[in-house]
């Protein structure tokens, strides 16, 4: 299949505007729902000690939306524009080390 | 030179179709709207229209059709009416806003129950709010007309939007009129092939109708909202073209003997037509009373309609559908809310009546008017009246 050909904009990741929603809301780049805000409905949101974390990597396989990647110190973190607030990696985390804390905006 | 000739005008509907090169029509027939899609039926048998005919089982799948067809960047007709209009509702908003062209006739009709067959505008009352452009006309040849213009309007890449032609049913879509059937070559001229610029193409892959999260629709809604608010301005300019080429003018908003009316009439559609005699007959009866026929539905002419009325005393609105527990006839609590922040506006008198096809004559108008100059003097114990009830 011939590759899409997109008159594709660079986009700030989160800061997408009504003038730039393409037309019908139509996607023409493969993938682009990594600039699409899916952390918005969290009510809480995981908080790592990394004082406790023995960087097993169990959160980053668990996490069901694949928000969690590896800090430049090896540990494992959030993106919380993706996160959305599961728990399911604080549940997990075999050391106890994620909390998960109230989201308040 | 296209010639006048007596036609049914929904043959001639199907006819201003056909002229503007329909490529595919999705249909279910429906009284009254079925003289309109048979005849096509039966332009694409015998090959005078060169489309894709989609017989379908509801109207839901009628308009997916469209859609459909729409997508891929096909001129798309249909037409349908009342309950059909309903069934298709919720596909309504989605040829909107995934700004799809098409253009569709409704013959209006009331919604059951009971059921009635019969004439009046709470179909397209209860589609209002779905995105589309909709134009009200008040005979044959506006019908005509409009199915050419509403091509030009919606597939205008500034537009890209669906178009709902409202015509009467029966006392329109079952009356012979005098028509003038533009000549093919001058609609050619007029309506240039249409172009998506988005298609469903296996070469050019897009993902149409994706999820929009909290984080993204209200972008896309207000996106939808400017867009329409746009497409009166280009209305405007296709109108204005078709006259240079056809020679017939249209408007927001027709005035009929409106100079120095201190008492305005507004209705909509077919009724508009009885409704000039009548103010004929009150004019020679010294009466200043004019007429509003509001053609243009959404998106609604609010400047228009502040000029218009700026120096009448008392505006009465005819409505043909009600708002069940709410304001009424739903056109004039528009109305009234467009006029709200006037400094200078007129009384404005809410009447509901022609509902389930029933006729307004000319007396009936004229007491109409009578009534509504009375209440603006008097007042009156209700949000709005119903014409012709009997206790
Ligand atoms: S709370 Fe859920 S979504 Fe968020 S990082 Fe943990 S596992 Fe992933
Ligand atoms: S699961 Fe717990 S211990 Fe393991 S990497 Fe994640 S935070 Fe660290």
């Amino acid at each position: 299949m011939a590759k899409a050909k997109t008159k594709a904009k660079p986009r700030t990741k989160g800061e997408l505007g009504w003038k730039e929603v393409e037309l019908g809301f139509f996607i023409t780049e493969p993938g682009n729902s990594v600039e699409v805000r899916t952390g918005d409905w969290k009510s809480r949101r995981p908080v790592v000690d990394f004082k406790k974390c023995n960087k097993c990597t169990l959160c980053y396989f668990f996490c069901p939306e694949g928000c969690i990647a590896k800090t430049k110190d090896g540990y494992f973190e959030a993106d919380l524009f993706y996160c959305k607030g599961c728990g399911i990696c604080a549940t997990e985390c075999p050391k106890e080390a994620i909390t998960m804390v109230e989201e308040e905006r | 030179m296209a010639k006048r000739e007596g036609l049914e005008v929904s043959v001639a509907v199907g006819d201003a179709a056909m002229l503007s090169d329909a490529d595919v029509v999705s249909a279910y027939p429906i009284t009254p709207q079925t003289h309109i899609v048979e005849h096509l039926a039966e332009l694409v048998a015998n090959g005078e229209l060169k489309a894709a005919y989609i017989p379908v089982e509801s109207e839901h799948s009628a308009m997916s059709a469209c859609i459909g067809a729409s997508a891929v960047g096909a001129r798309t007709f249909t037409a349908t009416a009342a309950q059909g209009l309903e069934l298709m509702h919720e596909v309504l908003y989605v040829a909107s806003a995934m700004r799809f062209p098409m253009v569709m006739t409704v013959a209006n009709r009331a919604l059951s129950a009971p059921i009635s067959i019969w004439g009046d505008h709470s179909d397209a009352m209860a589609v209002r709010d779905t995105g589309w452009i909709q134009i009200f006309v008040e005979n044959g040849q506006e019908a005509v007309d409009n199915v050419i213009c509403g091509f030009r309007i919606g597939e205008d890449k500034r537009v890209l939007l669906p178009v709902m032609i409202h015509l009467d049913g029966f006392a329109l879509t079952h009356v012979i009129e005098p028509i003038e059937l533009p000549d093919k070559k001058d609609v050619d001229q007029f309506l240039p092939p249409f172009k998506y610029p988005l298609p469903l193409d296996p070469e050019k892959p897009v993902t149409m109708g994706a999820l929009g999260s909290p984080f993204i629709y209200t972008e896309v809604k207000w996106g939808q909202e400017i867009n329409l608010e746009k497409a009166k301005s280009v209305t405007l300019e296709v109108w204005q073209e078709f006259d240079k080429l056809f020679g017939r003018k249209y408007s927001p908003i027709e005035q009929y003997r409106t100079e120095g009316a201190k008492t305005l009439l507004l209705t909509m559609g077919s009724y508009s037509e009885t409704a000039m005699v009548a103010v004929d007959k009150m004019r020679g009866d010294g009466k200043e009373v004019g007429l509003l026929k509001l053609r243009l539905w959404r998106p609604f002419p609010y400047e228009e309609l502040r000029e218009v009325v700026k120096d009448a005393d008392t505006l009465i609105v005819l409505d043909r559908a009600i708002s069940f527990g709410g304001p009424g006839g739903p056109v004039c609590s528009e109305i009234k809310a467009a006029l709200y922040e006037e400094k200078k506006r007129p009384r404005i008198i809410g009447f509901v009546g022609g509902l389930g096809g029933r006729d307004i004559s000319m007396a009936g108008f004229e007491e109409i008017v009578n009534r509504g100059i009375e209440i603006a003097r008097t007042g009156s114990e209700r949000e709005f009246e119903i014409y012709g009830v009997r206790e």
